[in-house]
């Protein structure tokens, strides 16, 4: 082999410019590991935490770099454009969020650990990369970064029994799943000769649709459909959401899910897979009616809010039934709006929780808007935004979702919508209700808001009031972005 | 003075001021009396500035003044469209002359949570006002369900005993009703592409709307149903007296005072404007809801052992009348309409003052527990007796007027509503005046009665104000009255039209 064609093997530098928000977080992933041992046990937490959230938003202005030069990369398994641009940025922030609100809740429940942050790090590159693989190995492979490191975390409140089964449930669950998704890529190989999505689509386009594509369409629908908790592929939700340390279930809640999310389009619109329609619809309409009047017997909050993240899943599912010019955009918006929400909700629920998350049960937050009226109000625009009351971007990601299914004729998929949020308005409003309606149980003042938390906190409201007062800039990015995903 | 750019920021400023007041109240230290004040003087300053509505209005020129169109957001086409004409603009200085009333007499009654209270308090003003000037379906109801939140928290957070049963019951009423609002709501965006009023009212009177004819009467009922509910008619008042019994004073000022008038004010622009067909279509029956809601109510109000719940009562039977006029389609049931909407927003708010004030010496609002407090508290027991005859509708007092002309118009649609709607005015001589009787006259028969403090001064502070409104409405009710007529004439323009084509 001559030296010219050797070079074509070589990655070139934009190469490494198209993924440097992964390097940059990798490798303070990897400054957090070594430092972890050398530094004084009381002191690593914050040091630790501290460069972890330097990596988060050195992975920003990463993306930002990156987002400047689009592009395919390493032949062609990497796709830099506006669409994965914007889930790098949203997995980043969050990264950034759940790190600033972890920082208070790592010392109140005494776990010195200094993995965790850099877990949070590796599972952020993990989903970075499944925004912009173009090929489904490498997307199988991002699948398995973030979610080893997810189901770690999720274990890390040692001491309690619940946090493990947590995280073994998780565990085994997500692995069967991942199997599922695993073997679809191999029919997909078998229906149409190739890996690549790019590839899969002219196939897919071609000519007559092999049964097999659908098999495979299927299949790997069942292993994504579980790692957003989307139903029939749920159950595991409750258990995990409720045993998992707080933070971490705000940043498994919405990081993974998004760039599940993004993987979804991708398979189902730029690789054009048959057999979407219905799949989606039988598993958007489960999944809200499932996730709502399950959120309605719960007296935990975590548990409410994991099956409110079943029934939010739904509602995202229901662009993807939509028409691509529609759907994508939207399905991008509600996804960015529900990350702002709810890792915002469960930065408060983890404040509150206390030490051994002794306080995450309905009757608790009693009186919560009289202990803490600044953290009753922020939750209040959490869960108003969870609702989808106008003004807040929950109500935007609703109707972008909802208009862009009616665009498509969805009609009856709509009309299960809008009663579901109708239903799901009482349970969010009960925890209202419980804040400021009813007397506390305790009189004890809270511990006041330490600054990261309350810049976690600013960083969420802001953001789902400024998606729910100007949103478009944002739908308009998302539109862009759809136009790059389908060309 | 008259300036075109303050003309189109009036509305925008009379709004959002309370909202600025409410966003600086979150910094400040919780020092109660100086929450006070600031709410006072934040709410006063929406008051003087929605004054330059009625002065500078050109009466002469019908359709909206002090517009502002501006785009706001691009997907879906949301305007920040604001704008008033003669009926809005009487709502939105109502709403204005009454929170600081409000405010007062709340200053001693919320002791506890003082900041929260204000700053819901001044959220729902701005809410309230934006209700009366979006011009905007989306912005309209975004304000409709803005006003759910906060009054909402302030039954729940300071009513009394069972306060967050009655909160949850108004919450869910209102909200269910409204969705089918946003229905339809959203069935004309997609079939127009666009929420401005005006723009979907000129596409449906050029039949450029397709499919129109068919989905019009579940248009009508979709923004009915939230209206009603939110009036309320019989048999979807139920809400309200509890919302009335358990909320604080100043809840139900502005709950009796304004919140039911955004439903009435909503048949008018909203049932009227966009679908006048299928409103006369219905007028019938609506008619007869509205009348048996006027009856239904005095008889009652007349039963009702609490005070506070007779003037709730009392409330759906003066709403009766109001739904009565909108629905005889004629110049003078409308301009009544309108005419009792402001009157009973100044009297009911009185008399719930009023009550308010009893209960603040005496906690509780059975009538049983009174007699003879005309003695110990004679000042109180005249401001009860003004106020009580002006909702009366006594003449050279505001509710006469209204009334009068809601009953002249309903006579000139059909006698027979006439006939039993002037039957309300009777029933609520009845009630009003027996309660009154068994309240101050007499002697005083339980002893704590006898050494109730009369009214102080903050207390007459608020309530000179409401007692010398309902005087100048009765005495120069032109001064109101020739702003809402023409826009009442142009509300009824399509019905002269649609009159010749049906030949009636």
């Amino acid at each position: 082999m001559n030296p010219a064609d050797m070079m074509q093997y070589v990655p070139q530098a934009l190469d490494y410019v198209r993924i440097l928000p992964e390097i940059v977080l990798a490798l303070f992933g990897m400054v957090v590991m070594v430092l972890d041992p050398l530094l004084p046990e009381e002191r690593n937490q914050r040091v630790l935490g501290g460069i972890a959230l330097a990596g988060g938003l050195a992975a920003m202005v990463a993306t930002l770099i990156t987002a400047n030069s689009p592009g395919l990369a390493f032949w062609d398994v990497i796709q830099v454009d506006a669409f994965s641009s914007f889930f790098h940025f949203l997995v980043a922030t969050v990264a950034v969020v759940v790190i600033l609100s972890s920082y208070e809740y790592m010392q109140v429940q005494e776990i010195r650990a200094g993995e965790y942050y850099a877990l949070i790090l590796f599972g952020a590159v993990g989903m970075s990369l499944m925004s912009s693989a173009t090929e489904l190995v490498l997307i199988f492979i991002a699948l398995e970064i973030s979610s080893i490191s997810t189901y770690i975390l999720a274990g890390f409140r040692r001491r309690s029994a619940m946090s493990s089964e947590a995280s073994l449930k998780y565990f085994l669950l997500g692995s069967f799943a991942t199997a599922f998704f695993l073997y679809g890529i191999a029919m997909m190989f078998g229906a149409t000769g190739s890996t690549s999505i790019r590839v899969i689509s002219q196939a897919l386009r071609a000519g007559n649709t092999p049964v097999l594509a659908y098999v495979a369409v299927a299949l790997m629908f069942v292993g994504l459909g579980f790692k957003v908790a989307s139903a029939p592929f749920h159950i595991w939700t409750p258990d995990v959401y409720e045993g998992s340390p707080a933070p971490v279930v705000g940043f498994m809640s919405t990081a993974p899910k998004a760039a599940v999310f993004a993987v979804l389009l991708r398979i189902f619109f730029q690789a054009n897979a048959p057999g979407r329609l219905w799949l989606i619809w039988v598993s958007a309409a489960l999944s809200m009616t499932l996730g709502n009047v399950g959120a309605l017997v719960q007296t935990n909050v975590k548990r409410l809010l994991a099956y409110s993240s079943i029934a939010h899943a739904g509602y995202l599912l229901v662009a993807f039934a939509a028409l691509p010019a529609n759907g994508i955009p939207a399905a991008m918006f509600y996804t960015a709006s529900y990350a702002a929400m709810n890792v915002g909700a469960f930065a408060v629920v983890s404040h509150f929780a206390s030490r051994g998350e002794r306080y995450v049960t309905l009757e608790d937050y009693s009186g919560l808007g009289r202990r803490s009226p600044l953290l009753a109000a922020t939750l209040t625009i959490f869960l108003l935004s969870l609702i989808g009351i106008p003004i807040t971007g929950g109500f935007f990601a609703k109707f972008y979702v909802f208009s862009a299914a009616l665009q498509a004729n969805l009609t009856g998929l709509v009309i299960i919508g809008v009663i579901n949020s109708a239903v799901g308005a009482y349970y969010y409003l009960r925890i209202i209700v419980m804040m400021y309606m009813r007397e506390p149980k305790e009189d004890t003042p809270l511990a006041p808001v330490p600054v990261a938390l309350g810049t976690a906190l600013a960083i969420s409201v802001f953001a789902t009031l400024y998606l729910g007062i100007l949103p478009n800039s944002v739908l308009a990015y998302a539109a862009r972005s759809a136009a790059d995903l389908l060309r | 003075m008259n300036s075109p750019t303050l003309d189109s920021a009036i509305l925008s400023l009379v709004t959002f001021i309370p909202l600025a007041g409410a966003l600086l109240l979150l910094l400040f230290p919780r020092r109660d009396r100086d929450i006070r004040v600031f709410a006072l003087v934040v709410s006063l300053l929406a008051f003087v500035l929605s004054l330059h509505l009625p002065v500078h209005y050109d009466r002469a020129q019908a359709g909206f003044q002090f517009e502002l169109n501006q785009p706001w957001i691009s997907t879906p086409h949301i305007h920040y469209h604001l704008g008033a004409d003669g009926i809005s603009l009487w709502l939105v200085v109502l709403t204005t002359f009454l929170t600081p009333l409000c405010v007062l007499i709340s200053w001693k009654s919320i002791h506890e949570r003082v900041k929260e209270f204000f700053i819901l308090l001044l959220i729902l003003e701005t809410a309230l006002i934006g209700v009366f000037v979006s011009l905007d379906l989306f912005l309209f109801y975004f304000f409709w369900e803005a006003t759910l939140i906060p009054m909402a928290l302030l039954i729940g957070m300071y009513g009394h005993e069972r306060r967050v049963y009655a909160a949850v019951k108004f919450f869910l009423y209102t909200m269910i009703a409204s969705v089918f609002m946003l229905a339809a709501i959203l069935w004309l965006y997609a079939k127009t592409g666009t929420f401005d009023l005006l723009a979907i009212e000129s596409a449906i009177r050029n039949g450029q709307v397709t499919g129109f004819a068919t989905a019009a009467p579940w248009l009508f009922l979709g923004f009915f149903v939230a209206f009603a509910v939110k009036v309320p008619l019989f048999p979807v008042h139920t809400w309200l007296p509890d919302a009335h019994v358990e909320a604080p004073t100043a809840g139900s000022v502005l709950l009796a005072g304004v919140l039911l008038k955004m439903g009435t004010y909503g048949m008018l622009r909203f049932n009227l404007g966009l679908f006048p067909e299928q409103s006369r279509q219905n007028a019938s029956w609506i008619a007869v809801l509205a009348l048996i809601g006027i009856i239904y109510g005095a008889l009652v109000a007349m039963v009702q052992p609490n005070m506070k719940k007779l003037i709730a009562y009392s409330s759906i039977s003066h709403l009766g009348f109001v739904v009565l006029g909108i629905f005889s389609f004629t110049q003078a049931g409308l301009d009544g309409a309108t005419y009792v909407m402001l009157a009973h927003g100044v009297s009911t708010g009185a008399l719930f003052m009023l009550a308010g004030i009893l209960y603040e010496r005496r906690h509780t609002y059975e009538i049983s527990e009174f007699g003879g407090l005309a003695t110990p508290m004679p000042a109180y027991a005249t401001f009860f007796l003004f106020i009580v005859l002006a909702s009366v509708g006594l003449p050279l007092l505001n509710g006469f007027i209204g009334e009068f002309l809601v009953l002249s118009g309903a006579f000139q649609a059909r006698a027979v509503w006439g006939i039993l709607g002037a039957s309300g005015v009777i029933w609520s001589a009845c009630y009003l005046l027996w309660m009154y009787q068994r309240v101050f006259f007499g002697k005083v028969r339980h002893s704590v009665n006898e050494s109730l403090p009369d009214l102080l001064a903050r207390e007459k502070a608020a309530l000179w104000p409401a007692a010398a409104a309902a005087l100048i409405m009765g005495v120069a009710p032109l001064l109101w009255l020739n702003a809402i007529d023409p826009a009442v004439q142009s509300a009824l323009a399509p019905f002269a039209q649609l009159s010749k084509l049906v030949g009636r």
